[in-house]
């Protein structure tokens, strides 16, 4: 028994490389979110002008930046913020639309019509001008950052939900569990929604490369995230000034690892879907 | 059902598009009510005095109820008065129409680049699936949606011009010996064009053509990706195969049967693709000094200048409608049985 386990749990791996290889990227990540204030070798804020812009060497492997900063040590705190901003936003997206989908999905009439009719509304908006704006209307905060990243997330699940929903609202089991006496609510609850969840989960994880780069280009056009705090996109930002005289490092090493980031999840979506749903892949 | 002209389907389209045109309508002017703090001490400027502040309530018409408000914005916008940006000390919509033709032409660019290499990438993968061209799209594709912008395009300023010196400097849409070719279109590489003057074609060209890929990296990944998977479908579907079966050529069944029915999904993923370019416009246009409406946006959020801001997102959602709608239309003239459907 336990042998046949582990041969096929090998299997499947040995069919989806990548996409546990994705998943690994994703664990050091996640320690880095968790860790990296603590496993950082310089303090990520502490400037020395004495040692400003050298190039990556060995005390400094990603260099430091025109203030004497480490700049790996601010790479691997700043893991915590991106992540920390695209997760949020993602979970409170996806909370609101699933609400939002499965009512609209669910009930149809006129709160299907009213929540399609915002929906489209914000379709309206190319989606990263919407956040811009919203940013600069609500406040110039990283809590509105993230409030704005969720609000212009909406309609994927919003839609996606009510769609799933809606093929499923006449099936057999959402049928018996009627019969058997559930409420609307708790129908929804506990038996459509759950049922949707494997098939979120693809969305949710191409979603939140989404979400980090997102985050990560408003705070490079100078919103949310302020200095000297690390962030990705904002270290960046003020290495893209130094990068046309050669000090590349304080851009590049920020840039690359905010593109690993992305690229972990979108593989992760990737992988998740085949595993799921082969007939989704493209 | 009776069946419609395409004339009536288009005017169907058109009128489609007005809900969509008041949304944006209302959602700006509640961004506009929502700004921090008292929007009439912004419009006033920092060293207004109170009574100053006061005045321009008056006349912002901010001492009105809500709705009120909104007809006296609806008024303002009928005619064409965004107000008065405080950095540049032009109005609003003499500074969006003045830099509107760069980020078009930036855009156009970008959408050019990508379909240009993502058609033929997605054929070529369709057409040899599980090869290492089709590998090698998949990977492509995943991996442009996960490049930020901002920094594929540093990456290529320090590669192509710090390192390599091919590409000029990245300081807008031209370098400081030339000046602009006199106005008609407003793109610069159709009026030098116009102009006859091919030396300065060449350096709008050279000056375009690092923003150009940046912005068409990104666009890429989506194109590719579906055309890829539209064609795998068509190439595997009954008609292509009763096609090949009668003997019709193999370039005939690949052009003139799949890829024009493959288009269809492509088309429609063109929205999607509009939405990311015109997003990214505004970060490539701030990595390259492009004196478009998206730097003039930033500028603007960085100085707290909102009047400009708001402009800013009216126009990019009114220029998304559009562009929507005429990829709509656009659906129609291809696929004949859009309309009926619809």
């Amino acid at each position: 028994m336990a042998t046949t386990t582990f041969s096929h749990t090998r299997y499947v791996i040995s069919q989806n490389l990548i996409t546990f290889g994705a998943f690994g990227l994703f664990l050091i990540l996640v320690l880095f979110a968790i860790f990296g204030t603590a496993i950082a070798p310089y303090d990520p804020l502490a400037s020395n002008s004495a040692i400003a812009l050298q190039a990556p060497s060995v005390a400094h492997w990603f260099g430091t930046d025109q203030l004497g900063r480490d700049v790996l040590s601010r790479v691997m705190v700043a893991t915590q913020l991106d992540l920390g901003i695209a997760v949020l936003a993602v979970a409170l997206s996806f909370l609101v639309g699933s609400a939002l989908g499965t009512c609209a999905g669910y009930f149809g009439g006129w709160p299907d019509r009213i929540i399609s009719r915002c929906i489209d509304t914000l379709m309206a908006f190319p989606l990263f001008v919407l956040a811009m704006g919203l940013v600069a209307a609500l406040g110039n905060t990283v809590t509105n950052i993230i409030y704005a990243t969720a609000i212009i997330n909406l309609p994927l699940y919003t839609r996606v939900i009510r769609s799933e929903i809606l093929i499923r609202r006449e099936a057999g089991f959402v049928e018996a569990a009627r019969l058997t006496g559930n409420g609307d609510w708790r129908i929804m609850a506990r038996h459509l929604f759950p049922n949707v969840l494997p098939v979120m989960m693809v969305h949710i994880s191409l979603n939140m490369g989404w979400a980090i780069l997102n985050a990560a280009g408003l705070s490079f056009i100078g919103l949310g995230v302020q200095p000297p705090t690390a962030e990705w996109g904002i270290m960046v930002a003020e290495g893209a000034t130094y990068i046309v005289s050669g000090e590349w490092w304080m851009a590049l090493f920020p840039g690359a690892v905010l593109m690993v980031a992305v690229f972990c999840f979108n593989l992760l979506g990737d992988g998740l879907r085949d595993l799921i749903d082969p007939r989704m892949r493209t | 059902m009776a069946k419609q002209s395409t004339a009536q389907i288009i005017g169907k389209r058109l009128l489609g598009a007005i809900p969509s045109v008041i949304g944006v309508i209302v959602v700006t002017f509640l961004l506009t009510r929502a700004l921090p703090g008292d929007p009439a001490a912004f419009f006033a400027g920092p060293a207004a005095t109170a009574e100053a502040i006061a005045e321009v309530r008056v006349t912002l018409g901010l001492d009105q109820p809500l709705l009120a408000q909104f007809f006296i914005y609806i008024g303002e916008l009928v005619r064409g008065d965004l107000g008065v940006s405080l950095t540049t000390g032009q109005t609003v919509v003499y500074d969006l129409t003045t830099r509107l033709p760069a980020s078009l032409e930036l855009t156009l660019a970008g959408l050019v680049f990508a379909i240009a290499l993502a058609l033929p990438l997605g054929i070529l993968a369709a057409t040899r699936p599980n090869s290492w061209v089709d590998h090698g799209v998949r990977l492509l594709a995943t991996a442009g949606v996960s490049l930020p912008t901002f920094f594929t395009g540093l990456f290529l300023v320090y590669v192509l011009y710090y390192k390599l010196g091919i590409a000029p400097a990245p300081l807008g849409r031209l370098d400081l010996l030339h000046s602009a070719p006199p106005q008609i279109t407003g793109l610069y590489l159709i009026d030098s064009l116009l102009a006859g003057d091919l030396e300065l074609f060449g350096v709008a060209a050279a000056q375009l053509f690092l923003p150009t890929v940046t912005l068409g990296l990104f666009a890429l990944a989506p194109l590719a990706r579906v055309t890829r998977a539209s064609m795998l479908g068509m190439l595997s579907s009954d008609f292509i195969r009763t096609a090949r079966a009668s003997g019709f050529p193999p370039r005939q069944v690949l052009f003139g049967y799949a890829f024009r029915n493959a288009m269809l999904p492509v088309i429609t993923t063109l929205g999607v693709v509009f939405s990311f370019l015109l997003g990214a416009n505004i970060l490539v246009e701030k990595v390259f000094a492009w004196p478009g409406i998206g730097s003039y946006a930033v500028e603007a959020l960085v100085a707290s200048d909102y009047a400009p801001i708001q402009g800013f997102i009216l126009t990019m959602a009114l220029l998304y409608v559009v562009l929507n709608l005429l990829i709509d239309l656009l659906y129609v003239v291809i696929d004949p049985r859009a309309g009926v459907q619809g």
